[in-house]
């Protein structure tokens, strides 16, 4: 397509190297430099998109961050497409694939535009008082219906094929912006040999200068200032450059976070590259210098395609060498619009200025401009056209009262409402804004982090003093205070009188004055808004959505704010800001990931036998970071089957479990047992080295907080076992006390879960699997009794053997070096053969555990359960003074007979599997809501028993014993049985001796 | 993210670091001689100023050493840090 809108002669962009993209399917062509909104002008096109609400006919508004209306679907390839890009930040780039959003069947011929007619129903809040009934048709029509008619882009389906990285850094001196503040603060910086980063979302640093045509600075071009400024910072080792990067959140402690673009500009882009690169960077100073946003004006069809910002006409004109139109009415209350008028007209194009305000008022400006190219004292109350304006509708002023129509013709309209310093970082940084009236807006007041804004951020306009504030900003900054004045002509003329909807002679009731472009909010949606009661700001911002697009209002909020203000009369501060969020700008889902995706996701842990269980094809599951072998199935074995037979043979022969995920601890020192003995509520004073017993730890507040075997190796020294995921929770639990409540106490301890590799062999022939292999060690039940522990070696491997079990069946527990453990898991495995040995998994762990009515920690329990309410009691040493826990326990709540206790139950039918989870009740005729007893918390079929049998915990369940009670299933109440929780073996023969408890998760 | 200042190992990220509350709150030395109500204060009750607090931290995913903190809870600056059984330190004020 030709680019009838480019201006010969004029912009930055590189006429030696022409691109072309697809917008919609068809050829445009543009210039390296350009950005999609540059690019698509320059070819005449306006037409850049469809409404958020009302499916109007959008063009481009901004030329910048602000951009509320120009939203593109980009792809760039398989993997590489996104939705609700700004084409007035997205480079041009040769190949790209670019489409509007939100309309059907096509740009131009967009069904959904019926909103637009049936508008006066959707008002603020519409969706609120329309589609309140039938309640059910909510979730299947009508907000499906919504969200597909009111829409942005389409979320991407296919996995992002592009990689992200973080980098973090420190600097001295963080400067936010390269415009002209920018650009002095980081030269003040470096000069001063502090380390410096400037950082700015352009592709081009410069920021308003590249615009700038005219000023002048220390005798040299502004663009001649930029280049000398740029090649100064770039030759300054201690000076760090950061284009294409948005500094997008400030948190605490001077942390600010960019997102820089790295290859999004780039046609064929190096593979090592990443797509963006996010820096979390700690700077001991910051400089914000993110200079302001323009307002539009209120007036009806203020949103017709060719109607923008006057800065970003200008911007268009000088920086990109493209004409938004030939024949352009600008309409402003203020100076700078002058500016972009006169550099309109110095183009070649037919300009006209409308001014809301009488002659008299007009400063230097007003030289800018001849006689017949401005209407003073006059007002907007209108637009023509359709896809493209044609014509603005303005009107005299005299004492407040509308005189007669008349229509500009035109094909672009530059409009001006003032600036909004960009505050939102400043704002972020948790500084307090104050407002001043003058200009009608918001700046900095005090800070709270070590920050500090300049030039037009804080609200100031003319070149010479931002020029100057920003040094001062950057020296400061640097802790080298110095000032330096800047030779900027011709001077800045500021003059503005604050306006946000125009006066008009129409029906207000009938006016569509746009403020929020993006969420289709306008001035008598705000109106509205406050006539039904919503007088906080941030409830009008929700109620009627402006401000809460993609775009974050920059170029609405201060509008609505000053209407709310208007229409209650109140003043703007005592009205109050809406609160600024990260991110500035949006922020793409993958920088955030960094390289936290897929196999990096999360660190993961895996046991000692990991990859011989992984080769035996077993199924893992998640535990904590672990990964655990869950199961083994055999060739054409569901995990039903793998189970029961896992589970079968453990009771029947013996099998194998890798238990090296338990948590290890070791408790060390001459007061090791005093420490264990103010830990847990059982006494270890008296238990002999090489024997072991089952710990339960409890929290101050008396609940459970994990379990495990503990083994005493020495006198000054314990072997502790923790749960899985317990371990950290344990660890940090007893390093607490010891540091911060006993550091009198002689103890160390250390973390040995990664030493120790834990191989469980339990069943009957458990003791002849390992006994051709221990040396040192009399494993004769006589010498090696329940829960005894000794110190020997298997294979020539150095090992603590514990005779413990968690199965109910005779068992042990070898730990070796996690280095050997594989290799003892093998011999055991290959040995074992002969009486059929198994290895188990996780699945059949617990079901063995919960026929023989062993606890898991987090199972059974929840942080609310007592050593009582399990059945566990006899754990309490009665004779401690104290303990962590115990008098908590004591406690009135802790003793109640309707706490929930662990019970056993038995389906009535013998068939019916319950659902872990599942609520309890006694009674299914009564009333709702039910009176829930409990909840079952482990249910299984027994394999061994062969009907199925769950846990659950009950309000006074142990008096409840044989009684009938009903469970929730899918297909409604099942009655179940309450017995014992204990299904198994009882008197617990089945390890040759009392049982003293079961333990590990 | 706060950059919390460890005695030990200097200027640290949040995130190697756990908050344990507020500090000077020590156990009991003979909780049975505590009704249930006072116990019930020991085990529940913290303050929630405005203004500078004084706080237990852990630097967990480093030295793993226990100290305190008096940071203030509306600007999040850390005004001094001191070991485990001291004293806080006599400061009412701070940025």
């Amino acid at each position: 397509m030709a680019q009838d809108f480019r201006i010969p002669g004029r912009g930055r962009v590189d006429r030696t190297k022409p691109i072309a993209f697809t917008f919609n399917g068809r050829t445009v062509e543009g210039y390296e430099g350009d950005t999609l909104a540059s690019a698509l002008l320059a070819s005449g096109i306006r037409l850049m998109g469809r409404s958020f609400k009302y499916h109007r006919p959008r063009g481009v508004l901004t030329h910048g961050a602000d951009e509320p209306n120009a939203l593109f679907q980009v792809d760039r390839g398989p993997g590489r497409a996104d939705p609700n890009n700004r084409a007035t930040v997205v480079e041009a780039v040769a190949g790209l694939k670019v489409s509007s959003q939100n309309h059907w069947p096509s740009l131009e011929h967009d069904i959904g535009q019926v909103n637009d007619l049936v508008a006066p129903v959707l008002t603020a809040g519409f969706y609120y008082k329309t589609f309140m009934w039938p309640r059910s048709f909510w979730d299947k029509l009508y907000e499906p219906a919504i969200r597909a008619a009111a829409g942005l882009g389409v979320a991407p389906d296919a996995p992002d094929a592009d990689r992200y990285v973080h980098r973090n850094t420190h600097c001295d001196v963080l400067v936010v912006g390269a415009g002209p503040a920018g650009l002095a603060a980081a030269l003040a910086a470096s000069e001063a040999g502090k380390r410096v980063i400037l950082a700015d979302e352009q592709a081009e640093m410069g920021g308003s200068l590249l615009a700038d045509l005219t000023a002048t600075i220390d005798g040299k071009t502004a663009s001649a200032f930029v280049a000398y400024a740029l090649k100064t910072l770039a030759g300054r080792a201690n000076a760090t450059l950061l284009n294409r990067t948005t500094a997008f959140g400030y948190y605490n402690h001077n942390h600010v976070v960019l997102t820089e673009r790295v290859t999004d500009h780039l046609a064929a882009p190096d593979a090592k590259l990443p797509r963006e690169r996010l820096w979390q960077v700690r700077a001991k100073e910051v400089v914000l210098a993110t200079g302001a946003h323009e307002r539009p004006l209120g007036f009806a069809d203020n949103d017709r395609p060719g109607i923008m910002l006057a800065e970003s006409v200008r911007t268009y004109v000088n920086r990109y060498g493209v004409a938004p139109g030939r024949r352009i009415v600008f309409a402003t209350n203020g100076a700078s619009a002058y500016r972009a008028a006169a550099d309109a007209k110095a183009a070649g194009l037919d300009v006209t200025l409308v001014d809301l305000r009488p002659e008299a008022e007009i400063g230097p400006e007003r030289a800018l401009l001849s006689g017949n190219e401005l209407l003073a004292g006059h007002t907007v109350v209108g637009s023509t056209g359709g896809k493209a304006v044609t014509g603005l509708i303005v009107a005299p002023l005299s004492a407040g009262r509308v005189g007669a129509r008349r229509t500009l013709a035109c094909d672009c309209v530059g409009m001006s409402g003032g600036w909004t310093p960009a505050v939102h970082l400043f704002s972020q940084s948790r500084g307090k804004l104050t407002f001043r009236t003058e200009i009608d807006a918001f700046v900095p007041g005090s800070s709270v982090q070590a920050e500090r804004s300049a030039g037009a951020c804080k609200g100031t306009y003319d070149l010479a003093g931002i020029l100057a504030e920003g040094w001062t900003a950057g020296a400061e900054a640097a802790g080298v205070p110095s000032t330096r004045a800047f030779a900027a002509a011709p001077a800045t003329p500021t003059g503005f009188r604050a306006a946000r909807v125009l006066p008009t002679d129409a029906d207000p009731k009938k006016v569509r004055a746009f403020l929020d472009f993006q969420n289709d909010v306008t001035a008598k949606d705000i109106g509205l808004a406050v006539r039904e009661g919503f007088e906080s700001v941030e409830h009008v911002k929700r109620y009627t959505t402006n401000g809460m697009a993609t775009d974050q209002g920059k170029t609405s909020n201060m509008a609505a704010l000053g209407l709310v203000s208007e229409i209650l009369a109140k003043d703007i501060p005592q009205v109050g800001t809406t609160t600024f969020r990260p991110p500035y700008t949006p922020v793409t889902f993958g920088a955030i990931v960094g390289t936290a995706r897929g196999e990096t996701f999360d660190p993961i842990r895996t046991a000692p036998v990991h990859e011989w269980a992984a080769k035996q094809g077993a199924k893992f599951e998640n535990v904590a970071l672990w990964r655990r072998a869950w199961y083994f199935p055999k060739p054409g074995e569901d995990m039903h089957a793998a189970v029961a037979r896992e589970c079968r043979a453990v009771r029947e022969s013996v099998g194998l479990l890798d238990a090296s995920t338990l948590g290890k601890i070791e408790v060390m020192g001459p007061d090791a047992a005093e420490f264990m003995n103010r830990m847990y509520p059982n006494g270890w004073t008296k238990l002999e080295p090489g024997k072991c017993r089952y710990g339960l730890m409890l929290k101050e507040d008396g609940f459970i907080l994990d379990d495990g075997i503990v083994a005493r190796m020495a006198p000054d020294r314990f072997h502790v076992t923790t749960s899985t995921s317990g371990a950290p929770r344990v660890m940090a639990h007893m390093e607490d006390y010891l540091q911060t409540e006993w550091p009198d106490l002689d103890v160390f301890l250390t973390s040995i879960t990664e030493q120790w590799g834990v191989i469980a062999v339990q069943g009957p022939r458990a003791r002849e699997v390992i006994a051709p292999f221990v040396s040192g060690i009399d494993l004769s039940p006589e010498a090696f009794p329940q829960m005894a522990v000794r110190e020997g070696e298997i294979l020539g491997v150095p090992t603590r053997l514990m005779r413990v079990s968690f199965t109910g069946e005779l068992g042990f527990e070898i730990n070796v070096p996690a280095d050997f453990t594989q290799a003892v898991w093998e011999a055991l495995f290959a040995y074992g053969q002969r009486f059929g040995i198994t290895p188990y998994g996780t699945e059949a762990m617990h079901v063995l555990r919960a026929e023989r009515g062993f606890i898991i920690v987090g199972q059974e329990t929840d942080g609310t359960v007592t050593p009582d309410d399990v059945g566990l009691s006899g754990m309490i040493s009665k004779a401690k003074k104290d303990f962590v826990g115990k008098r908590s326990l004591a406690r009135p709540d802790m003793a109640r007979a309707d706490r929930k206790q662990l019970v056993g139950l038995l389906s009535a039918d013998g068939r019916t599997v319950l659902e872990e989870g599942a609520q309890i009740v006694a009674d299914t005729q009564q009333a709702l809501p039910m009176k829930m007893l409990g909840h079952v918390t482990s249910s299984y079929l027994s394999p061994t028993l062969n009907h199925p049998i769950a846990l659950a915990v009950i309000s006074g369940g142990r008096a409840r014993m044989g009684e009938t009670l009903f469970v929730t299933t899918p297909a409604g109440f099942t009655a179940v049985k309450v017995v014992a929780p204990v299904f198994l073996d009882p008197e617990g023969k089945r390890v040759e001796g009392l049982v003293e408890g079961g333990v590990h998760a | 993210m706060l950059l919390v200042p460890c005695p030990y190992c200097g200027p640290r990220p949040e995130v190697e670091f756990r908050c344990g509350g507020e500090a000077h709150i020590a156990r009991p030395a003979d909780p049975d001689a505590l009704d249930d109500a006072a116990w019930a204060e020991y085990l529940f009750a913290r303050t929630s100023p405005k203004g500078v607090h004084a706080e237990r931290w852990l630097h967990a995913h480093g030295c793993g050493r226990w100290f305190n903190a008096l940071r203030n809870t509306v600007s999040d600056a850390f005004i001094t840090t001191y070991e485990m059984g001291e004293p806080r330190p006599d400061i009412t004020g701070g940025r």
